[in-house]
């Protein structure tokens, strides 16, 4: 892709993450925006953009980084253009492991892993799955197993729920519908050492599920350790989106539909398709959750409902040219 | 040079060895054609050597040297192999897939450099796909296809070229460039191991045959001797003849009716 392409991917999200702070039930304009930004003049634009706004669009950018880039190393690893963490049920374990984390009263810091212990068991239980049913290679069959998975933990947050205490339902709610609107610095600055360690990780690794996209024999052939390679970027994959959902709960689909838009825009490569999943990821994320804020105000959207209403359009499309 | 020293492979859950301890070599220099019915172990030989399926038994050498010593990349720089099936979920440009080719010297960590870059464009004109290096994968007609990973499989730079029925779906025309290509690249120097159900093709170009029945060497040696009714009515099972092709007085099979 040329650097003029690269830079319009980061001016669309720069200019993106610039309307979502400004426009709200409380609509910013462009001069106040500007002081506000600057910590200059009246006290309620400031506090707006600083505790509300900023905050809330720099974890869109970073569930939307972190889930653009576990689809593209999915998909290209599973050589399924429909793979993505939410329909494979990684998404919905890592939900049940977070919703099990928080009732065991852990922080911040270690939800993640929580929930990536969720995310890995659901993981495995999906390779089972599609593994006693005859095919693993199967991409169809693997995201049934996937979708079984994800339709458990739900359940199994439901049985959570149903003995709950109201604020626990609440809780557990809130993880189901996905949101970034009660964004704290602390939950940012976790969230985006995730990013930067699983992304990059998965950036260096970038070139292994390029050879992994040619499939297992053909890997095997140029000298990679196919089994090896493929459990390492479901690890990364999994804890990326795995910290996502313990940030912001089931945001779906973003993982399906970014890879696909940045590989229509002419990126084959994965070091690169990963890049551009992040910047474009975190874009869609940004816009779906301002979405769900002007559409019905003074209410919201929740953030996950807004994606699925983007990405079940779009699975229904590829899954037609699948068949 | 490779060569498989009395391998055998038993795929798990199976009573039966897939290969019962098959000893062949393939010489620089020489196109040695692997031939035999279905199931007679032919792609479990590519299998075994791209380390798919552990060995039960036996050894494979590449100039000499067991490939259990070598490094999976070492194996790569040495061996290309082109398996049977290969279909990309994403398509790449023609270029790009043949870079893939370097993967083995390149790794994860080392950027391409000038080397790398003659070998992908010395690989692409060899396999004679240099008008179609900016032409997506899946854009590519049967024959195209073949040649293109023909010159992804010559990017990896080894001597030893290893395809697993690369003819399968080509018509004769794009058939007969792939076995010229294949007995060129053979007299260049290369170690060309083909396997392949087409007997009277490899008849003509084959410098060696080695035909398989269930899993072991049922014969081996120059076509003439390996293309005989005798030996390979048993092989397959199926009434034939063996005559001379008119054209170049190659062995040519012959099947024929049952009654």
């Amino acid at each position: 892709m040329s650097a003029a392409r690269w830079l319009g991917l980061v001016i669309v999200l720069v200019a993106a993450s610039l309307l979502a702070v400004a426009v709200g039930t409380v609509s910013i304009p462009i001069p106040a925006l500007w002081n506000a930004l600057r910590r200059v003049g009246d006290t309620m634009p400031i506090m707006v953009v600083w505790t509300l706004r900023i905050p809330r669009v720099a974890l869109a950018i970073l569930v939307g980084a972190g889930l653009g880039m576990s689809g593209a190393a999915l998909q290209g690893t599973m050589r399924n253009p429909l793979a993505e963490p939410y329909l494979l049920g990684v998404s919905g374990g890592a939900a049940v492991g977070a919703v099990l984390g928080l009732a065991l009263g852990l922080g911040v810091a270690l939800l993640p892993l929580a929930a990536f212990a969720g995310a890995v068991i659901a993981v495995v239980i999906a390779f089972f799955v599609a593994h006693a049913a005859g095919a693993r290679g199967d991409p169809r069959v693997l995201l049934m197993a996937g979708v079984v998975v994800g339709a458990f933990a739900n359940a199994a947050i439901m049985v959570v729920m149903a003995n709950a205490e109201p604020n626990t339902i609440r809780n557990a709610l809130w993880w189901m519908m996905g949101s970034v609107g009660d964004a704290t610095w602390g939950q940012i600055a976790n969230l985006a050492g995730y990013v930067l360690l699983g992304g990059g990780a998965l950036i260096v690794v970038g070139r292994q599920i390029d050879v992994l996209a040619l499939g297992e024999d053909a890997a095997a052939g140029l000298g990679l350790d196919v089994d090896a390679a493929i459990r390492r970027v479901f690890l990364i994959a999994s804890l990326l989106a795995a910290a996502t959902v313990s940030a912001a709960g089931l945001v779906g689909f973003v993982g399906l539909v970014v890879p696909h838009l940045v590989r229509a825009a002419g990126v084959r490569k994965h070091r690169e398709l990963l890049v551009g999943s992040a910047i474009t990821g975190a874009t869609l994320v940004v816009l779906a959750d301002l979405l769900g804020r002007v559409l019905r105000p003074p209410g919201e959207m929740p953030l996950g409902a807004v994606t699925a209403l983007i990405g079940v359009p779009f699975f229904l499309v590829k899954l037609r040219r699948l068949v | 040079m490779i060569e498989f020293d009395d391998v055998a492979v038993r795929y798990p859950r199976s009573t039966m060895s897939a290969l019962g301890g098959v000893t062949l070599a393939a010489s620089r220099g020489l196109l040695t054609a692997i031939v035999g019915p279905n199931g007679s172990g032919k792609s479990t030989l590519v299998r075994a050597l791209i380390g798919r399926i552990p060995l039960e038994r036996g050894e494979i050498r590449v100039d000499g040297l067991a490939t259990t010593g070598l490094s999976r990349a070492e194996l790569a720089r040495r061996v290309a192999v082109i398996t049977q099936r290969e279909e990309l979920a994403f398509p790449l440009l023609v270029s790009e897939y043949v870079a893939l080719g370097r993967f083995p010297h390149l790794g994860i960590w080392h950027a391409a450099e000038a080397n790398d870059q003659r070998a992908i464009d010395a690989s692409i004109d060899a396999a004679g796909v240099a008008a179609l290096r900016e032409r997506r994968i899946d854009a590519l007609s049967g024959g195209e296809w073949q040649r293109v990973r023909l010159a992804r499989a010559l990017a990896q730079g080894g001597d030893v070229l290893v395809l697993d029925e690369p003819t399968t779906f080509l018509d004769i025309g794009h058939e007969m460039s792939v076995f010229e290509l294949l007995h060129g690249l053979a007299r260049t120097g290369k170690a060309v191991l083909l396997i392949s159900h087409q007997l009277n093709l490899v008849a003509r170009f084959a410098d060696q045959l080695v035909l398989l029945h269930r899993g072991a060497v049922a014969a081996a040696g120059p076509p003439n001797s390996v293309m005989r009714a005798e030996i390979l009515e048993r092989v397959y099972e199926w009434p034939l003849v063996v005559s001379r092709d008119p054209a170049v007085g190659a062995p040519t099979l012959v099947p024929l009716r049952r009654r």
